[in-house]
């Protein structure tokens, strides 16, 4: 049966005819009454008779799909057919196609991720690579849509299909390298995916590649905290590999965008980095000439830097600079 | 800008579904609990929630209470955390948390505790960290935290933090700044703030500021008036608030404001709603606005209100 087959309006319709239907009750003299359209009434007032008898028939299945396409966001009406769905014992690969449409318009319905997960996980990890193909086709509707992150990492970890995940982060990655729900996603899978032996064994290369993306664009805040994430737990590594500090370095020669260099190299130098000449000088040339007298330190130019730059934080620089121990 | 419309504000919140065959009245029937909670809230903070009889609110509310203690978005709907949260802070509004069971509540709430310490927001078993909050929160204000496993629902918390310092809806989702208020607060709560590295989650929400100065929810989204109150309340908590810029975003929420019909949008120029309008308003609490009534940033409801509850003033 579909939807549309059902031109008919229910109460003139013979299928109907035992059905008494339940008006809305807004309780005593709505404080703030709703109007609603007269389809949609006709369609909740049958819906709430089958739902308080309990009929979990194929005409209540049905009609939970007209309410539904009338509103999508109504909870009680997708726990109902839930419960048909497992009454009837419906073969649940028809209720993932069913599914389809509607999500595609509505994709950022709780109720449609909540129903799909409810299904997927009834039907194990047969349908894993199905469904990591339909929040793939959702991502590429909205490449942050926060529902189909979280689903999609759900399908991982519990049906599995690691296998092309950091791939399709990079892919990601190349559409839009300012996208952080793909570089959440990457190190959601470096450090969980079963294949790749964790955040140690691949620090090595996540470094050279985050190094190249920041490289193209400095101004990128992902990348950044991404780079200080692969060194979680582990604060001595990340202070004395140079490739830290040279990115620093390179991004802060550059003289564009160098925010986020300048906050790194002020978080490197609290924790016990030792700068040379060469971080000197650069972080010299960025001083802007009318500023107040020169700094003593390197850290407390960086402060004054970034006050400069960043005038929304200067309160958070500020801070920074005055949480400086007296001699850096 | 201008300043706050207030009585166009109240207006609007009290003529807002009466509107014909409105799109938003239709879709919003189910979830019309966390509405009366957005529109009443608002009132209070405005101070004008006289405005409304309370007897006819409460009569409704507790036809939406079922048997297990929970309630539901409407009468006619199943019951859900959302709206059992939505439901007893509207009854502290009125001060009339004496007409619930309050045992009975905390018992639908405590049975939706699962084994890692996470929270179901139902029956159906969806997890998120979300849920943790509505359960703390709630059982809080129903002063039944005793009723749950604190010490699990905190290491479940913990567990949804990044490395970037934020909190995701599950261990491993990205930093969100709603779920960050969300586990923020139910941190704060249950005095469990040292699991939150506050200077490092501080940086992170105060970047969330834009040159607009608005406020978004994830690094490059567009600023939103609902993030007024998710980064906000959050800085508030692990007292970081002074480092954005205050000035900015009150002329960002005001200008959102529908200066002749009432009601905030989520940005300048774009069509208002119940939900922005209660996130504007209590953001320009959290910031002090003139003439509003302080909230609180945990709880979600005004100071007074709070002050109530735990120590009986």
């Amino acid at each position: 049966m579909d939807a549309e087959e059902h031109k008919l309006p229910l109460s003139q319709n013979p299928e109907w005819a035992d059905v008494t239907p339940i008006p809305q009750d807004d309780g005593p003299n709505p404080v703030v009454p709703i109007a609603y359209k007269p389809e949609f009434i006709e369609t909740m007032d049958y819906f709430r008779a089958v739902y308080k008898a309990n009929e979990f028939s194929p005409r209540a299945l049905q009609l939970t799909h007209q309410a539904i396409l009338l509103n999508p966001g109504n909870y009680t009406v997708w726990h109902f057919r839930r419960l048909i769905l497992d009454a009837l014992g419906i073969d649940l690969n028809e209720e993932l196609e069913f599914m389809s449409g509607i999500s595609e318009n509505n994709p950022k319905n709780y109720q449609i991720w909540h129903h799909r997960r409810w299904i997927a996980e009834k039907l194990g990890a047969d349908v894993a690579s199905k469904e990591l193909d339909f929040t793939k086709r959702m991502l590429f509707l909205d490449a942050k849509n926060y529902h189909a992150w979280s689903y999609r990492q759900w399908v991982l970890q519990t049906l599995g299909g690691w296998e092309n995940e950091l791939s399709y982060c990079h892919q990601l990655l190349e559409e839009d390298v300012f996208n952080n729900s793909a570089w959440n996603q990457r190190y959601f899978v470096v450090t969980g995916s079963p294949l790749l032996g964790g955040l140690e064994a691949m620090r090595e290369s996540e470094v050279k590649y985050t190094v190249e993306a920041i490289l193209r664009s400095p101004e990128n805040e992902s990348p950044w905290r991404y780079l200080r994430g692969l060194y979680k737990n582990d604060p001595k590594s990340w202070i004395s590999d140079p490739q830290v500090s040279s990115v620093c370095l390179k991004v802060l020669s550059a003289k564009a965008n160098h925010v986020f260099a300048l906050s790194t190299l002020l978080d490197l130098l609290s924790h016990g980095f030792q700068a040379n000449q060469e971080f000197e000088d650069a972080v010299d040339s960025l001083r802007p000439s009318n500023s107040d007298p020169p700094d003593s330190d390197l850290a407390k130019a960086i402060c004054s830097i970034l006050r400069h730059v960043d005038p929304m934080r200067v309160n958070y620089w500020t801070w920074r600079k005055n949480k400086l121990p007296l001699s850096v | 800008m201008g300043e706050l419309v207030v009585d166009k504000h109240v207006e609007y919140i009290l003529s807002v579904e009466k509107r014909k065959d409105s799109f938003e009245s239709v879709v919003l029937e189910h979830l019309r609990m966390n509405g009366a909670y957005w529109g009443l809230t608002t009132l209070d903070l405005l101070g004008k929630l006289d405005a409304l009889d309370s007897n006819e609110v409460i009569q409704w509310i507790m036809k939406c209470q079922h048997e297990s203690g929970g309630f539901a978005g409407n009468i006619g709907h199943d019951p859900h955390l959302l709206y059992t949260l939505s439901a007893v802070q509207v009854l502290a509004l009125f001060d009339k948390l004496n007409v619930l069971d309050a045992d009975k509540v905390a018992n639908y709430i405590s049975g939706l505790q699962n084994e890692d310490g996470s929270f179901s927001g139902d029956e159906w078993g969806e997890v998120d960290s979300r849920f943790s909050y509505l359960a703390i929160c709630c059982l809080s204000i129903l002063h039944r935290l005793d009723k749950m496993n604190v010490e699990k629902a905190v290491n479940y918390i913990a567990s949804c933090k990044n490395v970037d310092g934020g909190f995701g809806c599950t261990p491993g989702g990205e930093s969100h700044a709603g779920q960050i208020f969300c586990c923020v607060g139910a941190l704060a709560i249950t005095g469990s703030l040292h699991h939150v590295d506050k200077d490092l989650l501080g940086w992170w929400l105060c970047e969330r500021q834009v040159k607009s100065g608005g406020l978004n929810g994830r690094p490059e989204k567009l600023p939103d008036v609902c993030y007024s109150w998710w980064v906000l309340s959050s800085l508030i908590m692990i007292d970081r608030v002074h480092w954005i810029n205050k000035d900015k975003l009150v002329k960002f929420i005001l200008n959102c404001q529908d200066t002749e019909n009432g009601g905030i949008s989520d940005r300048p120029e774009d069509a208002v709603d119940v939900f922005h309008t209660y996130f504007g308003v209590a953001g320009l609490s959290l910031l002090e606005y003139p003439g509003l009534k302080a909230i609180d940033p945990a709880h979600a409801l005004p100071v007074d209100v709070v002050n109530r509850i735990f120590f009986q003033k």
